[in-house]
């Protein structure tokens, strides 16, 4: 077991998560920004980001407590989404399952969508990479990312107030949420599911405490679920005449 | 907003957010979820993120609940420049490059 090999798997996850910055630094940078104007001080924006570490759970809270939304459908709408890391830490966990608790608790901390995605695709593509190449190449491709998401939110604070209304930075968060969720619409399930969650998150827009969202989620994954299911049916009945 | 909401609101979604990324890894060698929990949990991030910025796409505060050409405009091609390309700096530039064309055609400041 060469320690060379493993540090340049370390290098090599490092140079897939670079390109990341591009999507983390503005995001993070946001975040900082709207979480001062929403009136959080610089210790609560710094503790948000570094104990949170979930970019989009983290908007989806600021923006319902800036509503004044109760505290338990703030958590349960960001827990909401950040389910899908349950899949994440399932997949992980084939690969990297045998490797120390130590690290394995380190893993979970920093597993972000960007690692998550670049680590799994490389363990598919090289299932014979030793426990030790695997493990470098997640620390290497976290390593750009996850740090940064910290210290471009320390920057959103620090520029703060002085962004000037013309630049109508209250829509960078529906940009950036927007850019994010079309690449995901890879199948007509996941279509008809975002479909599903917009109609009826506008539909319930009224209910008290924004608890129209937390429906609009439920079914919207039920729905994404069965029209899956119902596709692969379709194409069983295709496949065999 | 009190200082107690946020710090309640910190902690416990971080200690959430922790708990559901260290599910399966912090269960030795931890096998498949069954499917039809996966089936389901592959549709949350679709499930809750547009129904969360449908309505500030549709009615911004910034202009009081009014739908607003500039960012309306700039939410479709957002969004068709995000499908079309997959690639997530695209897509960002030119919804922004479109929502300030917009509030400059528009003479909204």
């Amino acid at each position: 077991m060469s320690g060379t090999g493993d540090k340049s798997y370390y290098w090599t996850g490092f140079r897939m998560g670079v390109p990341f910055l591009l999507v983390v630094m503005p995001f993070g940078l946001l975040f900082g920004v709207v979480a001062t104007e929403a009136g959080f001080t610089s210790v609560q924006t710094m503790a948000f980001s570094s104990v949170v570490f979930a970019g989009a759970a983290q908007f989806a809270a600021l923006q319902l407590m800036v509503d004044d939304a109760p505290i338990l459908i703030v958590i349960a709408t960001a827990l909401a989404v950040n389910l899908r890391m349950a899949m994440y830490s399932a997949s992980l966990a084939v690969w990297l399952g045998e490797a120390p608790l130590w690290k394995r608790a380190l893993i979970a901390y920093v597993n972000v969508d960007q690692s998550y995605a670049v680590s799994i695709n490389r363990y598919e593509d090289e299932p014979h990479l030793t426990l030790p190449q695997r493990i470098a190449f997640f620390f290497g491709a976290v390593t750009p990312v996850c740090p940064m998401w910290v210290v471009a939110t320390g920057l959103g604070i620090w520029i703060g107030d002085t962004i000037p209304d013309w630049m109508a930075l209250d829509f960078a968060v529906p940009i950036c949420f927007l850019a994010i969720i079309a690449p995901m619409m890879r199948t007509l399930a996941h279509m008809i599911a975002a479909v599903t969650s917009i109609l009826l998150a506008l539909l319930f827009a009224g209910l008290p405490y924004n608890f129209g969202l937390l429906i609009a989620a439920v079914v919207a994954m039920m729905v994404g679920a069965q029209i899956e299911l119902w596709m692969a049916r379709r194409t069983d009945e295709v496949a065999t005449p | 907003m009190s200082d107690s909401y946020i710090w309640t609101t910190i902690i416990v979604l971080g200690i959430g957010t922790y708990l559901i990324r260290f599910s399966f890894l912090g269960l030795i060698g931890g096998k498949d979820l069954p499917d039809w929990a996966l089936r389901h949990l592959r549709y949350t991030a679709v499930a809750v993120l547009p129904g969360l910025i449908a309505p500030l796409v549709l009615w911004p505060a910034a202009t009081d609940g009014e739908v607003d050409p500039a960012r309306l405009s700039a939410a479709l091609v957002t969004f068709a420049v995000g499908l079309l390309t997959r690639n997530v700096i695209a897509a960002i530039l030119c919804g922004g490059a479109t929502l300030f064309g917009m509030i400059w055609l528009l003479g909204a400041y």
